[in-house]
Order: C-alpha cells, then structure tokens, then sequence
C-alpha cells in the first residue's frame, strides 16, 4: 500500500500582467505523486512547466494568481491557505522548492552557516548556534559535501557546489516533497551529474519521499525520474513511466519531443531528427479545442473546436487526443516505413 | 572524390593571453586547426574551455596574442576597416543567444538589408531588395511579408535564430562560425535550425565550425570533432572516431558525464 | 512620428509629468503677463507678511457699507481677540489677586470681563510676577477694554482751520464692504519675504531663470559626458586609460571647490546666470563619463554589436546605432538629474555670494539662500522657503516621470 505524497485536481492558475491581461498559464492540470516515486516534467519553454512548480508550493505573489483546484500535500489541503501561513508552515516542512539559479540565491556577503541558522531560527526556537553547526555538518557528511563548505562565503564556492549546497538547505526541514526546476541547467555537465547523484541519494536516504523534476533536457529526465509528464500550453498532454514516453509516446506532440533526443550514443547519426514547426499558441487567448492544433500533423477539423479529453492507455498512461492510441501507433509506423 | 579539398582557413600556434602581470590568464593555448572546405567541424568544451575566445580570434572580433591566421594559403591582414569588411564577406556568425543577438531598436528589414549592402546590392531598385529578402526567409521557412516593420523580439527564439540562418544566406559566406546557436532553444526548434543550416551549407558549400558544449550535437552534426580542454586541443579527429572510441581521459569523462538512453548512466563516476 | 506622438501620451507617466512640467512652464510664461511687476520690487515695508489677501483699510471707509446681520459675529470677534490663552492668563490673575477658582467661569466672556473689569489693577504685584509679566497685563487690559461695547467706531478728520477733530463718518459693528468695491487689494497668495517682495511673483521669476540654469548645466554636463564616456567605453586601450586619467582627476578634485575657484575668478560684474550655468556643467560631468562609460563597456562585448561588425559598419555607425540607442534613457535620466542637481549647485554657490549676481533677477537657490539668512525656518516662515522646494521637487519628479514614459515608448523591449 502505498502513500500519496502530492495531489493535485484540476489546478488552475494565471498570471496578471500590468496590463490586465490575464495569462492562463497553468489549466486544470491534475498529478499525483507517490512516496519514494519521482515526477518529471518536460515541455518546451513557456509551456507552464516552471509556473506550475510555482503554483504547487501553495505559495503565489503577483503576477501569479491562484484560479481553483486542490493542492492536497501529505493529507493536507494547502490551497487557499494565507500565504503567509503556507510560508510558515509548509515552505520548507511539507515542500521545498529549488529554483532553476537557486545559487544565486546566496548572499554574497554572509557564510553558508549562516543561511542554515536562518532557516533552523524560523523554525525552531532556543537552538543553540552550536548545535546548529553539529547538525549540519552531520547533514553535509551525508550527502557527501565536504563540511568546510559552511564556513565558506557564497564566490569561494563553484557553481556545482553552490547549487548542491543550496540543495542541501532546502531538505534541512526533511519537505516530504522537493521540487526542483532545472536545478542543473546552468552548470556544466560534471556538476549536473553531481546535482543528480545527490537529489537521487536524498530519495533513497529518506530525506524527501518524492520529487518533481522539471527540465527541458530529455535524457536528463529519463535517468532521474519514475515518470514523465509531458506539458504543452499550460496542459498535460501526456503522462506515463519514463521507459514508455521515451520510447513509446502516444500523443503527436510527445512524440516529436522524443524525436529530438541528441545523445552522443552510436547510431545518432543515422536518425533523423523531427522537428514541430510552428509555435506555441498565445495563453492569453487559448484556442477552445486542442491547443496543440494548430501545430499537429494529424490534425482533424473536430479538434480546433471541442476539448479534448484524456484517454487511458492501460497501467496509468494517460494521453490528450481525440485520435485513439492504435491509429496514432499505426500512422507512426507507416512514417516509420515511408522513411 | 579525387579532387582535393581546398584549405579554407587554418590556425599556427595561435594563443591568447588575458590580463597582465599574476592576473594572467592563458585562454586560448597554442592551438593549431586547419578547415577546408564543406567540412563540418565541431569544437566542443565545457565552460571556460577557451572555446568562443577562440572562435572570435578565428571571426577577427579580437586579436591573437601569438600565432598566424591563414585565409585561403595566404596570411590574414585585417588591420584596416576596408581589409575587416573584405574578410568579414567571407566568415560569418551565429551567436549562442539569438535575443541578445539584434539590436532592438532595429527593424527586420534593417538585418536583412545590411546583408544586402554588404554584398553591394546597396543601389539595387528596391523591388530587387525585397525579392531577395522574401527569398531569404521563405529558405528558412518564414515569410517576410510577415516579419516586414516588425522588430525581431516580436519572434520566438527559434524563429530570430532562423532569421539569423536566412541572413547568412543572403551573406553567403565561405565559412560560417556558428557558436551555440541552438543552446537557447527548444529541443523541438533545434532540429529545424539544425536541418536549415546543413541544407544551406548544401546550397552554398559553405565550411561550418559548431562551438559547443554538447557531446551529442557535435556527434550528430559534425564530420570532424576538436576536444578543447583549458585553451588546448585534447583529442581530435573524425566524429565516429572521437565519440565512438574516445582515446583521452578528458574526451571519456565528458562522454560518461552526459546522460543517455540506451546506455546505463553511471553515477557513481563523480 | 504622429504615430510615436500618440504612444508617447497613451502613457500614464508621460502624461502624469508632462502635464506637471507643462503647468510649470505656463506659469513661468503666463504669470508675468498677468502680472508685471519688476520680481525684485520691495512692496512691503516690514518682513515676511503672511499669505492671504490685503485689502487697504482707507479705501474701505470710502466703499459703500452694507448692514448684514449674521449670527455669531460678536463672538467671532471676541474670540480673535479673546483666545483661550488669554483668558487662563486673566483666571491666573485673578485667583492671585484673591478670588477663589471655581468662581471663575472663563468660557463666559461676559461674566470673565466684568470680574476682570472689576478687580484688575496694573499696579498691583504679586510674588514671583515679573516685569514682563505685569507688561502682558496691561496690555491685555487695553486689549480687552470695551471688547464688549457695541458702540460704533467713530472716524473723524482734522479740520484744516480749527486744527480739532471733526467727526466724518460712523462705523456700526454690523457693516460689512464688499472686497470687489475697494478700489485697492492686493491678493498675496504666498505672503512676502525678509525684503517685504511678493513671494510668488518671485518665486514664477526664480523658476524661470533656475530652469535655465539647470537646463543649460545639465546640456553642457550631459554633452561632455556623454561623449567623454562613448568614446572611452567603446575605443578602450590608451584612450580609455587618457580619458580615465583626467575623469579621475576631476573626481578627486571636489567639484565643488573647483566651481567656487571659477567662479570666483570670473568676477562680480560678468557673473551673469548663463555663465554660472556653463561652469556648474563643466564642473559636474564627471559622473556622467563614469556612468556612461561602465554603460557602453558591458554593451561593447554583447553580440548584437559584434553581429554589427561582422556586417561591416564603422565605428562611428555602431556607437551611434547599436550603442547610444540602449544608453538613451540612461542618459535622459542623467541629464534630468545633472538639472536638479545644477539647479541645486547654484543654490550653493548664491549662499557663498558666487552666484549670479542679484541685482535683476532672483533664483530659486538665492531664494532659499536669503529664506535661510533671515531664518525663515526658525520663524515658522514657511511661505518663504517651502514653494521653493516643491518647485524643485516637481521640476525633477515631472521630467523623471517623462523619461520613465519616454523609455516605454522608445525601448522597443519594453513595449508589449
């Protein structure tokens, strides 16, 4: 019997630009995480990915705005809770979140222990800075940064180290869930591999029970999570196990984002790449029908007008088309052939 | 294929030193590389590797501390604006982030015209400008009576990239330096650059030098593969030899370290 | 053009601040009309008059006299010259002089001034009265005597033979003049200052003149500046180093010490406000330079300037351009902090007496040079140095507040 970490039904969420233009950038997006299960999310830039992960800390500032849904973490609903509330009590306790240049986050000025007392004083009252210190140089040993580091100012540290310690930081509260938004997008590959190495040890030394993991790089996604979620115009298009969306996809939209994988592995030479022309649509305005319409080889005159619903696709696959499974599998395979 | 290719452009011990004094830094470190002509070349390293420094020695943005440049056998001279702009007709660039890549105060037209004037089509009736410009962007897939008196931010950062391709082929350029020009950009985006790019090199035989950080690009891309590690060259040679067979530690750490599909990705490495 | 026109005003800052600037500079030009008076005319013998409107008490005898019978005049008139500090002081006086306290109803004027008229005595002396004490006595005593009569007031003539007085005219406490028929009224809407000069026909002169300055300090500074700083950012090398070297100079030397030198040396007679305004722009560029400079080496290596060389343009193309274009607002908000900051330089050097000279015109700073002199402040003379300032605030917040709007019209990734 397993736990669910995170739910959340139906979340919908906008942004209020200056102009009072409403931005519908995350639409009725509904995922469950289980405990000790990671959640990937893939999806172009500006497809709602990192607004989501921003939605589901329960936690919004302007332009950001909350529409509707649940946000249930652990057995507690945190949605329409006060912010600050939520800033209090589940920030850091319940969910944690690392943003995608969390490492400029640290002021220059101040050593890395002292971000730690920070977050240990908010909390917990009458701990002594010794204490603290103990504490946390046990933490680091753990997750294997050498314990130096937290009498270190932020500029002597690289920006593998930087992005790792700030990791560390953010699990010192023990958050049932981490969210991390392309934690290692902006580091070289070494680093990447050590940001990776540990957010998997945090899982499997139960200083989280689940994980969100965004990025746009798709074979980073397939060696980190359990599942992959494939986001298109603030909606879930697809969902599934990593294995089955990588090699797999059903909807037309995955699987063009699966045909752009590049690895340096033998044989890439020999693939041709797919490439989805157009853009994405304007989220001020969303199409009423299938928003990736517009952009779709497959596309039928029924699907620029109603909405889509999910499909099931057996052992928890989930897909948004109104084109069932087999034809779609079908028209792949007579691409396949034509080529 | 008997003919032999000719040698575009090639670099002697070239070096770059920055700073002075203790605060010296050796970028670019005694490098050698010969280009010839329709090859496809891919220098890859990670950040700080040298590699743009290098890249913008071999576009003349900035002069080498030692070593010779080569044009086409015989020595560059760039040392006037008039020498700068003859060799600038010949090598060209794509820059790593297309929306930093324009001047925004300038429109579209105002790109694709520059181009135009640089090829000395400066007194072409106005009619025979805008043919060719609308020939420029229908080879990148986009139309120009869309993008006319439009500003380039209005585009998405595939479609400015894109432009930037359609630019180049109004340039026509010997050799083009295209530095990261799909990091920026989304993975479903990358293949349409990538496919623009080898289809005008097709339509001009033009040399094309990637600079980059991704293994597997450099592999999917390229005929001919440098590992640039601290201002030097590591490993080089054909991009099934590099990739497939890797000789130097360097080369291996950096294939072990991207993540892969079909291959098991170690971690216990770092 | 008519296209941008119209964006420019579709912004809400733009519009905000030119309005501000537009009602300034109306006032600076339409006030004058309306008014001629020479800025710097004394009119008033005695200093700071309070604002309010003055109307000539002779020429009130002479207006028609109405009789309007309203309610509460009598009490309205005891009070301003009745308050309640005055009435604790005639309680003080008489629980001294011996009648118990609950007694003494001060609220009832009529009953507190027929006990004070009673029992008051300027001769009489208690302990720890002083002599200033026993003088405030007397002359509220005067002040109050007859406060309740409502006999008229009785204006009389010299007669030219007799030499006696000849009663004329009688003044009931119920007549009232209407102000528009009294041939002489001054409206003084921000009272006069230490020399007894109208204030505000000072101040629209001031605004004037202090607009000059700052403009023409503000170009000169700007214009040195700004091309100081293009160059030395974008060429690099020994004429960075060169051009650094004397910035550095001149940011060591305090500038200020260095316009006071100048301008002392000048001279009285040639001091005019033009000249003064040209120094304070070459004594303060310096920031500018360094701003601009800083500016234009982090655009110097962005890509879109190298894509620029790599299509072949000059120099002089791309710093005009790729360059100048991106620093634009930048340095329109320079230029509008080096006018509030020359505007306040002239202020400083008119307090050491190196500013224009005074003779003719007055400036905003020589305004709140003389305010201070004569101790506005300290006075509670607010009338002499308060417009000053927000004349200086809204001059530099209306021209921030047209940069801030130009800069969404104009910065083309601002728009969307």
């Amino acid at each position: 019997m397993t736990t669910t970490m995170l739910e959340v039904n139906e979340l919908s969420t906008k942004y209020i630009t200056r102009f009072r233009e409403d931005v519908y950038a995350v639409d009725k997006v509904s995922l469950k995480v289980e405990e000790g299960k990671s959640l990937g999310i893939a999806g172009e830039s500006g497809c709602g990915k990192s607004t989501l992960a921003l939605s589901l800390m329960g936690y919004y500032f302007p332009p950001l705005h909350y529409t509707s849904g649940d946000i249930i973490i652990n057995g507690k609903n945190i949605s329409g809770l006060n912010p600050d509330h939520v800033r209090k009590t589940i920030l850091g306790k319940e969910i944690a979140y690392i943003p995608q240049a969390a490492m400029n986050a640290l002021n220059p000025t101040r050593k890395i222990i002292h971000f730690i007392e920070d977050v240990i004083l908010e909390h917990e009252m009458y701990v002594n800075k010794k204490d603290i210190y103990e504490r946390a140089k046990k933490l680091f040993e753990t997750l294997g940064l050498p314990p130096e580091v937290l009498q270190r100012y932020p500029v002597e540290l690289s920006g593998g180290m930087k992005q790792r310690t700030v990791i560390a930081i953010s699990v010192l509260l023990l958050p049932k869930v981490l969210i991390a938004d392309e934690p290692s997008s902006a580091l070289d590959v070494t680093s990447q591999k050590m940001v990776i190495k540990m957010l998997k040890h945090l899982m499997e030394a139960g200083f989280i029970s689940s994980m969100i993991f965004i990025t746009h790089e798709l074979p980073l996604l397939y060696n980190v999570v359990d599942d992959i979620m494939v986001m298109y115009a603030g909606q879930i298009v697809e969902k599934g196990t990593s294995h089955e969306m990588v090699f797999d996809p059903i909807h037309p939209y995955s699987k063009g984002l699966m045909g752009s994988i590049i690895v340096p592995e033998e044989g890439l030479r020999d693939v041709k790449l797919t490439a989805i022309p157009g853009v994405p649509p304007n989220l001020k305005k969303p199409p009423a029908g299938c928003r990736f319409a517009e952009r779709c080889k497959f596309v039928r005159p029924e699907c620029r007008v109603i909405s889509v619903p999910y499909r099931e696709a057996g052992n928890g696959r989930v897909y948004r088309c109104i084109i069932p499974e087999a034809e779609l599998r079908e028209a792949y395979s007579r691409e396949e052939r034509t080529k | 294929m008997t003919r032999e290719k000719k040698l575009y452009l090639s670099a002697k011990g070239v070096t770059k030193i920055f700073g002075l004094g203790r605060q010296k830094t050796l970028a670019v470190d005694n490098v050698d590389i010969d280009l010839y002509e329709g090859e496809v070349v891919s220098i890859v390293g990670e950040s700080g590797s040298g590699k743009t420094t290098l890249s913008k020695i071999l576009l003349g943005l900035i002069s080498q501390t030692e070593g010779e440049i080569f044009f086409q056998g015989v020595k560059r001279d760039i040392n006037s604006h008039a020498k700068k702009r003859e060799y600038w007709k010949n090598i060209q660039a794509i820059f790593q982030d297309p929306f930093s890549s324009y001047n925004i105060f300038n429109k579209i037209d105002t790109v694709l015209l520059d181009c135009i004037n640089m090829r000395g089509g400066r007194y072409f009736p106005r009619e025979k400008k805008i043919e060719m410009m609308t020939e420029a962007c229908s080879f990148v897939n986009l139309k120009f009576e869309e993008l006319t008196n439009k500003y380039p931010f209005e585009l998405s950062g595939g479609q400015m990239q894109r432009l930037m391709i359609a630019r180049i082929f109004l340039l026509q350029p010997k050799i083009l330096l295209a530095d990261e020009p799909t990091s920026m950009i989304d993975a479903c985006s990358r293949a349409t650059i990538l496919d623009e790019l080898m289809h005008l090199r097709k339509e001009i035989g033009m040399t094309i030098i990637f600079i980059t950080h991704d293994i597997g690009l450099a592999y999917y891309v390229s005929d001919k593969v440098y590992i640039m590690e601290k201002g030097r060259f590591v490993e080089s040679g054909s991009a099934d030899e590099v990739i497939l067979t890797p000789r130097h530690d360097y080369t291996k750490r950096l294939l072990s370290d991207v993540p892969k599909i079909h291959e098991e990705w170690d971690l216990s490495t770092v | 053009m008519k296209h941008t026109l119209q964006q420019i005003f579709r912004s809400p800052n733009f519009v905000v601040g030119f309005s501000i600037f537009a009602v300034i500079i109306l006032t600076v030009l339409i006030y004058p009309m309306l008014i001629p008076d020479p800025p710097l005319k004394i009119i008033a013998q005695g200093t700071f008059f309070e604002p309010g409107i003055y109307v000539n008490t002779y020429d009130t005898f002479s207006a028609p006299a109405y009789t309007l019978k309203l309610e509460g005049a009598d009490s309205k008139r005891i009070a301003s010259k009745l308050n309640d500090e005055d009435r604790l002081a005639m309680q003080k006086w008489l629980v001294g002089f011996g009648i118990p306290e609950n007694e003494i109803d001060i609220q009832n004027t009529e009953a507190l001034l027929d006990l004070w008229n009673t029992n008051f005595d300027p001769s009489k002396r208690f302990q720890g009265m002083t002599n200033a004490d026993r003088n405030y006595y007397i002359r509220l005593n005067n002040s109050v005597q007859g406060l309740l009569s409502t006999a008229p007031a009785i204006i009389a003539a010299t007669d030219e033979t007799t030499g006696g007085l000849v009663e004329t005219d009688r003044v009931q406490q119920s007549d009232y003049i209407n102000v528009s028929q009294v041939s002489n009224v001054r409206i003084l809407p921000l009272g006069t200052d230490n020399f007894g000069r109208d204030v505000l026909t000072e101040l629209v002169a001031a605004t004037r003149v202090s607009l000059m300055i700052g403009f023409v300090a503000g170009f000169v500074a700007t214009l040195i500046g700004l091309v100081l700083g293009l160059v030395s950012g974008y060429v690099g090398g020994w004429v960075d180093d060169g051009i650094m070297f004397i910035t550095n100079i001149f940011t060591v030397i305090p500038s200020f010490v260095l316009l006071i030198l100048i301008s002392f040396s000048i001279g009285q007679d040639k001091r005019g406000a033009f000249t003064i305004a040209t120094v304070i722009g070459f004594t303060s560029w310096v920031w500018t330079a360094r701003a601009v400079r800083s500016q234009v080496i982090s655009l110097r290596n962005r890509d879109h300037v190298n894509l620029s060389k790599l299509s072949g343009h000059s120099i002089f193309y791309i710093i005009v351009n790729d360059i100048l274009p991106y620093i634009a607002s930048y340095v329109v908000m320079a230029f509008i902090l080096q006018i509030s900051s020359g505007i306040l330089a002239e202020a400083g050097l008119s307090i050491l007496g190196l500013g224009p000279r005074t003779t003719e015109v007055p400036t905003l700073g020589l305004m709140m040079n003389w305010a201070m002199i004569y101790q506005a402040h300290i006075l509670g003379k607010w009338w002499a140095y308060f417009p000053v300032i927000i004349t200086i605030a809204l001059i530099a917040f209306s021209m921030n507040l047209m940069n801030t709007g130009m800069d969404q019209v104009f910065n083309p990734a601002l728009r969307d």
